[in-house]
């Protein structure tokens, strides 16, 4: 029998960047908070100390601070007509682990979406016609407009000290900012991080191109920053171990460093780490969340009641909850029926090796930081025309080169022996002129009807519970889109005076083992309306009105950027109507 | 921990209601009595309480007991057990007349007439008025009474005879309520009966003679206790607070952090349960008095003619190279930290003392900074014990004590060796 420990308000499951939000508001609003994080407590000075954090074998190449695969997996298979296997080490993106979360391993990209990706479909229709579509492709808009959502990026941008230069401030267009963003409200809390020669060069080289660059939103600040809640960051250092490594100076924006400080010390909040959350409870409605079902490290099983219920799990884990839970209808390929799984997408990642001559340049790779970088947009969503081209969907394009850390930042020119004195010479010549950016072209990767997220038949978890199943291929499309992004990119590196590059555009079959990012996203998307969402515009689900589902797992499809900025906007904007509206009168916010 | 204030609960109340009724002896009012149901009298009671810091002693850490005692005193001769200060009658202080409590905060009498020892700050107390004496009591009527017998003394023989204070207190102590300074501002004389009485500064920072009694030359200089050392808090530009303005010691006391450091250590525990919850007019008028004192003109002339450690360059140089590694990400490359997170170096009197325990303390163990409402990032500093052995550690403080400006004593591989030996006895 499970030990029923005493009722809360809130029960949130996972302390990464929307839990630490979420607990935060709804402790704010007077509400007993409780969240359940299934990895360790984690903090700056006690797990990744200064005198260790910059240790690429062990974050890098071991996965130190991501989930075991022991501890839970994934099966994966490229479409419906395979049998998925479990991904037993981690490859095409890494699970975050512990307090935290993914918020304490990221590079810190904090992007905000086009005002247009916010209703894709509506968009691409009226300009292109239904037919430019591609009959498979499920995308859809998102359930609300920009001036809906931009007080939130502003809200996240300021918790996290976001450092960058506005390009459209109130509609007025900003000299050095990304001139197709959004109407802001106000800057940058922050302005932009130093540039490298290397990231510098190439915004030269765009300007003479034609195009406008503009530094890279960063979330490893550029000065020292304290927040609306009164916690303080350092500014970068510009080690370069940011993805994959927690900041060992407080300087890269993450939940210890902009929320927990603050939240921790509340008598309304508790947090109990190294126990997973096996289960949604419902009554016997199923249209009621009863509290949660948890395990703790020694086995033990409790049940947590509780009146308001937040999944804020990473994506993939917030769609196997649900579908463990029974809570809305799995997704069902073959009919194109059910919420539960739909509509599940990644990146399309593309780069291009640009080789200098080394008695010219001298980049310096390991003076970085991993929001650093000067990016164009113009080949963005739809920022330009895709009627010629004969696809949708687009990225930004950047010298947004992280790191020269010594283990992968080995780089040679085709035809450099694989071993031996000669490939060692090889990397001596071009280690410092090297451009090597591994997120070059950050382009998007639209919803079709046969990449989803369902339970795997065979492959189970400790506790006996079904692995979620990944099933996605690339499509034309992206295809198509990632050799025409590759293909820009690399006459930039010609601009920039390359003298040999080495186009790396994306290629089908998509590829578990090779890294592209993390942003893995829909499964449990919002929307307009029940029969094409599982959640509503506040990120309420449908089925279950005192559940509220957080993170990129609600994204309808994903975008030309990086997701945290979207994921942590959408977080204050659900607890705004949490507190505005839910606690006033509990139900659906949203009628159906 | 909470945030907010110590509470006046319901259940208090309760408890003391309850206990009226039983007929527990709730003491006749003497002369000079106050209502001690006052509401008034017990919302000063309570400040004055947060401004005694009687919980610091009183209030076991994580025991959820308010003032119900256990936790160890130590001092160089034992160690005592602060006592339960509830109201419950038999192993609190609820059947003590207002007479025995204020005899016993003032004067160091025990309730029976024995002596108490001096870790309990009646030796500052003295300088209470009766009134504030009161007003406390009548604060404590209010908090849950608990039952918790405590065995105070646990000194050995023969300290262990309280009879043994007798003399000690002829000797040292000076009974007598603070006199106002006719000549100072009202100000003045408020930070001086919170800095000489009431707050007991000087139970930490006043250095102490054979005896364990404050070294009465020494007001305010700095003293080592319980692994670390109270700094100086003088005037003293290099060692004390010379350097820094009214505004930045209330900021420090108030919010824990002033832009140059971030208040650590036992000071991070005072300043969390006592000065961060005073009023800003309290904090500014103890910055007053603070500012006011003058320290040791010698030991100045002396500091003056002292030159940054030459003799140990070659240490000098291999710290400089382990702080360019291990410090300077936060300290920053000049030591001048950020602002309210990492601790500025440069020119600051923690890295100063004569006596480094402090600096030794934090590179060993690392450090949790205080947080407040005010500043609540409570910055850590990661532990290098296992990084750095004792000539390493001996290199780097040599550095930053001559880096930037800075002067004081070089650190020898011994001094940190018999730290990291004391450090490792200890289960704090």
């Amino acid at each position: 029998m499970p030990r029923k420990l005493p009722h809360k308000d809130v029960a949130i499951i996972g302390l990464g960047w929307t839990g630490s939000i979420l607990a935060n508001e709804l402790t704010d609003a007077g509400l007993d908070v409780v969240a359940i994080e299934r990895g360790p407590w984690r903090d700056t000075a006690t797990d990744f100390a200064i005198s260790y954090a910059q240790d690429e074998l062990r974050y890098r190449i071991r996965h130190e601070l991501f989930l075991r695969n022991s501890q839970i997996s994934v099966t994966f298979r490229n479409n419906a007509g395979q049998t998925a296997l479990p991904v037993r080490t981690w490859g095409a993106f890494m699970l975050g682990n512990g307090v935290g979360g993914a918020g304490v391993h990221w590079n810190a990209e904090t992007w905000r979406f086009l005002p247009t990706d916010f209703m894709l479909k509506s968009h691409l229709t009226q300009r292109y016609g239904a037919s430019f579509l591609p009959p498979d492709m499920t995308i859809q808009d998102w359930g609300i407009a920009w001036n809906d959502i931009e007080p939130y990026y502003d809200a996240f941008e300021y918790l996290c000290g976001t450092s960058g230069r506005a390009g459209n401030l109130d509609g007025n267009i900003q000299n050095g900012g990304n001139p197709f963003e959004g109407p802001r409200s106000r800057p940058y809390p922050t302005p932009p991080q130093k540039q490298g020669y290397g990231h510098t060069l190439f915004a030269e080289a765009a300007a003479k191109l034609g195009y406008k660059p503009f530094p890279q939103p960063s979330g490893n600040l550029s000065q020292a920053y304290t927040n609306p809640l009164g916690v303080t960051l350092a500014p970068c250092t510009y080690c370069g171990f940011c993805e994959w490594f927690g900041c060992a100076n407080n300087s890269k924006a993450s939940p210890q460093t902009t929320v927990l400080p603050v939240l921790l010390r509340k008598s309304n909040f508790e947090g109990r780490t190294e126990c997973e959350v096996t289960r949604i409870n419902l009554d016997n409605t199923g249209k009621r969340a009863t509290g949660v079902s948890f395990v703790d490290a020694s086995g033990e099983e409790y049940e947590q009641p509780a009146d308001l219920v937040l999944l804020c799990a990473f994506s993939l884990f917030n769609v196997q909850l649900l579908l463990l839970s029974g809570i809305g209808t799995a997704y069902d390929p073959s009919t194109g029926q059910g919420q539960i799984g739909r509509n599940f997408t990644h990146q399309t990642m593309s780069s291009a090796l640009g080789f200098f001559d080394k008695d010219k340049y001298n980049f310096n790779p390991f003076v970085a930081s991993g929001a650093i970088g000067m990016c164009i947009d113009e080949f963005n969503g739809d920022n330009f025309d895709h009627g010629p081209l004969g696809f949708v969907g687009g990225g930004y394009i950047g010298q947004v080169q992280t790191n020269g850390r010594p283990i992968e930042s080995t780089a040679v020119p085709p035809g450099t022996p694989a071993w031996g004195s000669k490939w060692k010479q090889a990397i001596k010549d071009n280690y410092l002129s090297t451009i090597n950016s591994g997120g070059a072209c950050h382009a998007s990767m639209y919803a079709y009807r046969d990449n989803y997220l369902s339970l795997d038949p065979t492959y189970k978890d400790r506790f006996g519970r079904p692995l979620v199943r990944i099933t996605i291929d690339f499509h034309d499309n992206e295809i198509k889109m990632s050799n025409f992004l590759t293909d820009k990119y690399a006459e930039l590196l010609q601009a920039m005076g390359a003298k040999q590059i080495v186009k790396k555009p994306r290629k089908a079959p998509y590829d578990v083992t090779q890294y592209q990012t993390s942003h893995l996203n829909g499964g449990a998307i919002m929307g307009d309306n029940p029969g094409n969402s599982a959640l509503n515009r506040y990120l309420q689900s449908w089925d279950v009105p005192n559940l509220f589902v957080m993170g990129a797992s609600a994204f309808p499809q994903n975008a030309g950027y990086n997701p945290t900025g979207t994921v942590g906007a959408l977080a204050f904007w659900a607890a705004k109507a949490i507190r505005s509206q839910y606690l006033k009168n509990p139900g659906p916010l949203v009628h159906a | 921990m909470p945030d907010d204030n110590r509470y006046f609960s319901a259940l208090g109340r309760a408890a003391l209601l309850g206990a009226a009724l039983c007929g527990w002896p709730l003491a006749a009012d003497a002369a000079g009595a106050i209502d001690k149901q006052d509401f008034d009298q017990v919302q000063r009671g309570h400040y004055l309480a947060i401004a005694g810091d009687c919980a610091a002693c009183h209030t076991l850490p994580g025991s959820g007991h308010d003032f119900a005692g256990g936790r160890v005193i130590e001092t160089p001769f034992g160690h005592l057990v602060a006592p339960n200060i509830t109201p419950d009658p038999l192993t609190g202080i609820g059947a003590w007349t207002d007479d025995e409590f204020v005899d016993a905060l003032t004067n160091g009498t025990g309730r029976h007439g024995d002596r108490l020892y001096p870790a309990m700050p009646y030796t500052y107390y003295t300088k209470m008025t009766r009134q504030d004496a009161l007003a406390i009591r009548a604060y404590l009527n209010t908090v849950p009474a608990v039952h918790n017998a405590v065995k105070s003394d646990q000194l050995p023989f023969p300290l262990d005879m309280r009879i043994s204070m007798a003399g000690w207190d002829a000797l040292f102590f000076t009974p007598g309520a603070f006199k106002p300074d006719p000549a100072k501002s009202a100000q003045w004389n408020r930070g001086a009966y919170l800095t000489e009485g009431l707050g007991h500064c000087g139970m930490c920072h006043t250095p102490k003679n054979a005896l364990g009694a404050d070294d009465a030359g020494k007001t305010l200089q700095g003293y080592a206790l319980q692994g670390w050392f109270a700094p100086d808090i003088t005037n003293d530009p290099r060692r004390g607070i010379g350097s820094w303005s009214v505004d930045q010691i209330a900021a420090y006391l108030k919010n824990g952090q002033n832009g140059v450091i971030v208040g650590n250590g036992l000071m991070a525990e005072t300043i969390h349960l006592s000065t961060s919850r005073m009023t800003d007019a309290d904090v500014r008028a103890i910055a007053v008095y603070l500012k006011d004192r003058p320290g040791d003109a010698a030991k100045r002339q002396r500091q003056a003619e002292e030159q940054p450690p030459a003799s140990d360059a070659a240490a000098a140089k291999a710290g400089a190279q382990i702080y360019a590694d291990e410090c300077s990400g936060c300290h920053a490359p000049d030591g001048k930290g950020v602002a309210n997170l990492f601790p500025s170096l440069h020119g600051t009197p923690f890295v100063q003392q004569t006596d480094a325990t402090n600096l030794i303390h934090v590179v060993l163990r690392g450090g949790l900074g205080v947080a407040t409402k005010a500043a609540p990032t409570a910055p850590e500093m990661p532990a290098f014990a296992w990084v750095l052995d004792d000539d390493q550690v001996a290199s780097l403080l040599t550095y930053i004590r001559g880096a930037w400006g800075n002067a004081a004593p070089s650190v020898t591989p011994g001094d940190v060796g018999k730290q990291r030996a004391a450090l490792a006895e200890r289960s704090d």
